[in-house]
């Protein structure tokens, strides 16, 4: 196959650790230049594992992952807790993997819309703030793919909505891909071009479904998303005899056995 | 006469303090780490490592460096891979440092004809360091504080992220290794100089003390090198005025620093209110 104009492509992936049970098998996924892409799956989905094989942080037991050659990439790594004991300011954790000018390190904070804050020590940050800056480290080296793991966990509705509308905007400015993991089912990042629901395997794919304007949705999470958020449908091969909706791909075992809530509209 | 007396006296004061001068340079930095990744009780299991060390060096006739060097990076690979296989750490770190202290106690008593002052391994004789013993002591100190210079950037970036570390094509297990390796050299070549049952002090307190003035990574382990070169020189000065053993008195001093440094931080915090 050819990789064609794709920053990570991977062919029947499958991970196995220490007892050869297989937290991830048979996965194939593409993300080309500029292309948001959310992963949703429940708790023990193999989401993170999904993540370090795609970015070569461990090797597939089977199957393989291509790379495009010198691929930068800018990781938000799901958690970070520093040890109080380590001094380090917003501008020291800016420079940690790039070398940069005071002014960049300035700039790249305007842009994730926390301006002022590199002079303060890293343990000062509000929840807020710190996601922000670290969002900021991960797009210090230019990076052609963005990669969040659960960056939203700990956030309000209104949080998340101003989360994925920044990362709308970061995704303008630096044209990189985004690839998010998210434990939210229904509720993605309305810019996503797609969706790949995770269970251990790829359960479905498709484009998210924008009903932020719905009255349902208005009811449930209050106003002011603005469009940010969107609600994902799940259609599996389990849900027999309705019809199948455009654009989903939908290759489902048998067996699996994850649920998505009651308030599908299948 | 007199003069002759002077200059001997003057040449092994020299020769402490620049062996203690040495240790400072790379426990200011090492000890950055040992506090940052909460390492101390893994610090303390590879220091007592050496006294099983001493005792197989002077069993196997070979130097107490290269004894304490092996069984120090021994108990520090021993450790680190258990505490990788997911360990209870707090536990298995307790077992294998009162083990190999006790175990190391018991080997030298069974050594025959040797009468073995343990006091020096345990606290350090500083005092009889030797021109060979100070080479030694210097090229262990300098190699340790090069590999913190050459590795800085990787093991800071692992230190405070193992996942951003790996994303950004670094290897985690790699700077581990560092460290480990950097522990163990420093065990040996701080062993004459503050003894094994202190050689943790070292890294950890003025570490500790440099904390409460840095803002950054770097300032702290300059100035936790520093200090511990303060330590070593007050801890001497002490040692020699009131014939108190030289390795306690410069752990004694670096407390003084630390408690002088954090009581002097919250004194200033409660005078600008």
């Amino acid at each position: 196959m050819s990789e064609g104009d794709a920053l990570i492509r991977a062919e029947g992936v499958s991970v196995a650790y220490g007892d050869g049970h297989p937290v991830l098998r048979g996965i194939d996924f593409v993300i080309r230049p500029g292309e948001i892409v959310t992963v949703v799956g429940p708790n023990g989905s193999g989401k993170s594992t999904f993540l370090r094989a795609v970015l070569g942080m461990i090797a597939p037991s089977a199957g393989k992952v291509w790379r495009a050659p010198g691929l930068r990439v800018g990781y938000v790594p799901q958690k970070l807790h520093l040890d109080p004991n380590l001094p380090l300011t917003v501008m020291r954790f800016l420079r940690l993997l790039q070398p940069l000018r005071e002014v960049e390190v300035a700039a790249l904070l305007a842009q994730v819309g926390v301006p002022g804050l590199a002079g303060r020590a890293m343990g000062t940050l509000s929840g807020g703030q710190f996601q922000r800056v670290l969002l900021a480290q991960a797009l210090a080296g230019r990076p052609q793919i963005l990669v969040l793991d659960e960056p939203t966990q700990g956030l309000d509705q209104p949080g998340i909505a101003a989360f994925y509308r920044l990362i709308e905007e970061v995704r303008r400015m630096f044209g990189c891909a985004v690839l998010l993991v998210s434990h939210d089912l229904h509720v993605v990042m309305s810019a996503s071009d797609r969706v790949i629901c995770l269970n251990g395997h790829i359960c479905c794919e498709g484009t998210p479904n924008v009903v932020s304007n719905a009255p349902e949705y208005r009811a449930l999470f209050g106003l002011g998303t603005q469009g940010a958020l969107a609600l994902y449908q799940h259609h599996h091969d389990h849900d027999h005899g309705l019809e199948r909706e455009d654009g989903h791909l939908c290759n489902d075992d048998a067996d699996h056995a994850h649920e998505h809530g009651e308030s599908h509209d299948h | 006469m007199s003069m002759g007396r002077a200059m001997i006296i003057d040449d092994f004061i020299l020769r402490a303090a620049l062996a203690g001068l040495m240790v400072a340079l790379a426990a200011g930095p090492l000890g950055c780490f040992v506090v940052w990744r909460r390492m101390a009780y893994f610090g303390d299991a590879t220091a007592h490592a050496a006294i099983l060390g001493v005792a197989l060096a002077l069993a196997f006739s070979v130097s107490v460096f290269i004894g304490t060097l092996v069984t120090a990076l021994v108990m520090a690979v021993v450790v680190s891979t258990l505490a990788g296989r997911g360990w209870a750490m707090d536990t298995t770190l307790g077992v294998l440092a009162h083990a190999a202290l006790a175990l190391g106690l018991v080997a030298v008593s069974f050594l025959p004809g040797v009468r073995v002052d343990l006091t020096v391994y345990l606290f350090g004789d500083i005092l009889t360091v030797s021109r060979t013993d100070l080479l030694i002591i210097a090229a262990g100190a300098v190699l340790v504080a090069g590999m913190m210079l050459w590795r800085w950037r990787a093991l800071l970036a692992a230190t405070i992220s193992e996942d951003l570390a790996q994303s950004a094509g670094l290897n985690p297990a790699r700077e581990r290794m560092v460290l480990v390796l950097a522990l163990a050299i420093t065990v040996a070549v701080a062993l004459k100089v503050v003894g094994a049952l202190l050689i943790a002090a070292m890294l950890i307190i003025p570490a500790a003390a440099a904390r409460v003035y840095a803002r950054t990574p770097e300032a702290m382990a300059a100035l936790a090198v520093g200090l511990g070169a303060a330590a070593v020189l007050a801890g001497l000065g002490l040692s020699m005025r009131f014939d108190t053993p030289a390795g306690p008195s410069i752990v004694s001093a670096a407390a003084a620093f630390f408690a002088g440094s954090v009581g002097g931080a919250g004194l200033w915090r409660l005078v600008r209110g």
